[in-house]
């Protein structure tokens, strides 16, 4: 086993997720199941291959740096759960 | 009065151009059909009525004044996977922590279909974030498969399959990270695409796993998922892995003529876990394209059970981060008691996701972190470059591969949630054509004693559209399609 309940605390912290005391035991044996599953693409040998994180050739994209778009604060601002005038608002971070 | 809802895309389209049936009329008929079925299969989440029938009197001006008349399918109603943004219509991406949120800008594809005339009618139901194989996951309850209500319809694009087999639509947008379009179109009997990576803007697309998600089509005919296709494709400098093709004329590929056409069978995908009945129905169709002059062969593709591992590696590493903006802030769910910003942040994560989409994002956090990167992300794309390998050494001697879209047809309901491996597994098939960012397309190919459909999958090499394309008419001309056949019985009560 080596997904510990430690190792579950360290990767929801990460992932920024509460998992409460209950349920880290059910997701270590969870997630240990699955990373078990995953390791059986050790069995093929990728020796000198080089990782491949896109199929096709990607570089990046330059464009002229104008805007495009119109104001759209106020449609913007609708989604938001909390504002306080025209800003997102959130619980205060400094005291 | 003919029935409007069973005419195929292409079929409507020209008589709204013949001015036999208005665009108006075309949409109550499909709101009337969606009013009848949705209840039992639980396609959509939004149904655009108003604004549907809003839209059918612009594109009807349109039409009448002459400026739709090089599309094909204006006026037709479509349905589109709800993880596609829609201007000021819903997109949930079928998650409690998207529930109310309004995408203030259409995604390209939106905008492309809408410049078509194309009425968007509702936004469908999928596994929430698109990550499931069954529909299940969705916040807003399970979708129903149209030919046995007490199976599932597969995913995660479960809902627009299902909408195009129930005629709930005449065609559908979703998105294929993994077999996302093509799995469910299998299970569902109909057709669905997803092209080489690149091919569809992925801009407003909601990204689960960005180098692997493509958007796709679902139609009840190879002629009208390609038209459709045609639409929505093409190069956009609003997203960066956008791929510029020489030709997006993919109906100029609806030819029944496979003579000479090099097809492919890897052994490795008609070996152990596939159904008998999978087997003997694809060999058979197989048999079909071979009657029509084309030269089939077997051979191994190799490293096929490495695809799954590598797969969930890779999307769900990708997946860490992409979902990592849904915070209770700019939009969708909130906790409701907090301490602090970091609170916010995790309760509102907490309560918003549901089980499947945190797995995949703590299985993500972990494969990326100090310690493990190397053994487990790393090692990932060192299999997925040589799982491309084969694919082009097997393109060397193939135009095109075909084999089953899945080991079994539909489950049952409850099945496959309660074990998420074996869900995994079911997308052997799959996954291997995203990793590797080829084209394919799934197509029914026969029923099976339990009277579900079987999926047929053909894939194509990058940007081979129009072999996939003209492979599938081909053996689609050799049969009927096949309706559910509860359809028939929901149509009896009716009369």
């Amino acid at each position: 086993m080596r997904i510990t309940e430690e190792t579950v605390q360290y990767v929801a912290a990460l992932a920024k997720l509460n998992v409460s005391e209950e349920e880290k035991n059910k997701v270590a044996k969870d997630l240990d199941r699955i990373l078990d599953y995953i390791e059986t693409m050790n069995g093929l040998d990728t020796e000198g291959v080089e990782p491949m994180s896109h199929v096709l050739p990607v570089k990046n994209v330059f464009r002229e740096d104008e805007v495009s778009n119109q104001d759209n604060r106020e449609e913007l601002l609708k989604n938001a759960p909390q504002r306080i005038g025209d800003s997102f608002a959130v619980p205060k971070t400094v005291e | 009065m003919i029935d409007i809802t069973r005419l195929s895309a292409l079929e409507l389209g020209r008589k709204i151009k013949a001015k036999e049936i208005t665009v108006a009329e075309a949409v109550q008929a499909q709101l009337e059909i969606i009013k009848q079925r949705d209840p039992d299969y639980n396609c959509y989440i939004t149904v655009l009525e108003e604004d549907a029938l809003a839209q059918a009197e612009q594109v009807q001006t349109r039409i009448d004044a002459g400026e739709l008349n090089d599309s094909p399918l204006a006026g037709v109603p479509l349905a589109v996977k709800d993880n596609i943004c829609t201007k000021g219509v819903k997109t949930t991406c079928a998650s409690q922590i998207l529930y109310n949120f309004e995408p203030t800008y259409d995604a390209t594809v939106i905008e492309k279909l809408k410049e078509a005339g194309l009425i968007i009618i509702g936004k469908t139901n999928c596994d929430e974030f698109a990550m499931g194989s069954t529909t299940e996951t969705s916040f807003f309850g399970v979708t129903k498969n149209p030919w046995n209500t007490d199976c599932v319809p597969g995913g995660s694009s479960g809902g627009s399959a299902a909408a195009v087999a129930a005629e709930e639509a005449f065609l559908a947008l979703g998105s294929d990270t993994g077999g996302s379009i093509r799995q469910p179109a299998g299970y569902c009997g109909v057709v669905g695409i997803k092209p080489t990576y690149g091919t569809v803007s992925r801009y407003g697309l909601i990204a689960y796993a960005s180098s692997l998600d493509q958007i796709g089509t679902f139609g009840r005919s190879v002629s009208d998922c390609a038209a459709a296709l045609e639409l929505i494709s093409g190069h956009d400098i609003k997203d960066s892995t956008s791929a510029p093709q020489e030709s997006y004329r993919y109906t100029d590929a609806l030819v029944d003529d496979v003579m000479g056409m090099r097809i492919g069978i890897p052994k490795d995908y008609l070996g152990a876990g596939i159904e008998e009945e999978v087997k003997e129905s694809i060999l058979k169709a197989a048999q079909v394209l071979k009657s029509k002059g084309a030269i089939v062969e077997e051979f191994e593709l190799h490293s096929v059970e490495f695809a799954v591992p590598s797969y969930y590696v890779i999307a769900c590493a990708e997946a860490s981060s992409n979902l990592s903006r849904f915070d209770g802030v700019k939009y969708g769910y909130r906790t409701s008691e907090f301490e602090g910003l970091q609170d916010v942040y995790k309760k509102s994560r907490s309560e918003g996701f549901g089980n499947e989409v945190k797995r995949r994002m703590m299985i993500g956090a972990f494969v990326l972190s100090s310690g493990y990167y190397d053994a487990f992300y790393n090692k990932a794309l060192k299999v997925r470059a040589l799982i491309n390998q084969g694919f082009q050494k097997a393109f060397e001697k193939f135009d095109i591969i075909l084999g089953p879209i899945a080991p079994e047809t539909a489950p049952r309901l409850g099945e496959s949630l309660s074990d998420p491996l074996k869900m995994y597994l079911s997308d052997i098939y799959t996954v291997s054509v995203n990793l590797a960012g080829l084209p394919g397309i799934s197509l029914p190919c026969g029923v099976d004693k339990k009277g579900l459909p079987i999926g047929l999958q053909l894939i194509g090499r990058h940007f081979g559209e129009k072999d996939i394309i003209r492979a599938a008419y081909s053996f689609e001309q050799a049969g009927s399609y096949e309706r559910p056949t509860t359809l028939t019985k929901a149509q009896g009560k009716e009369a």
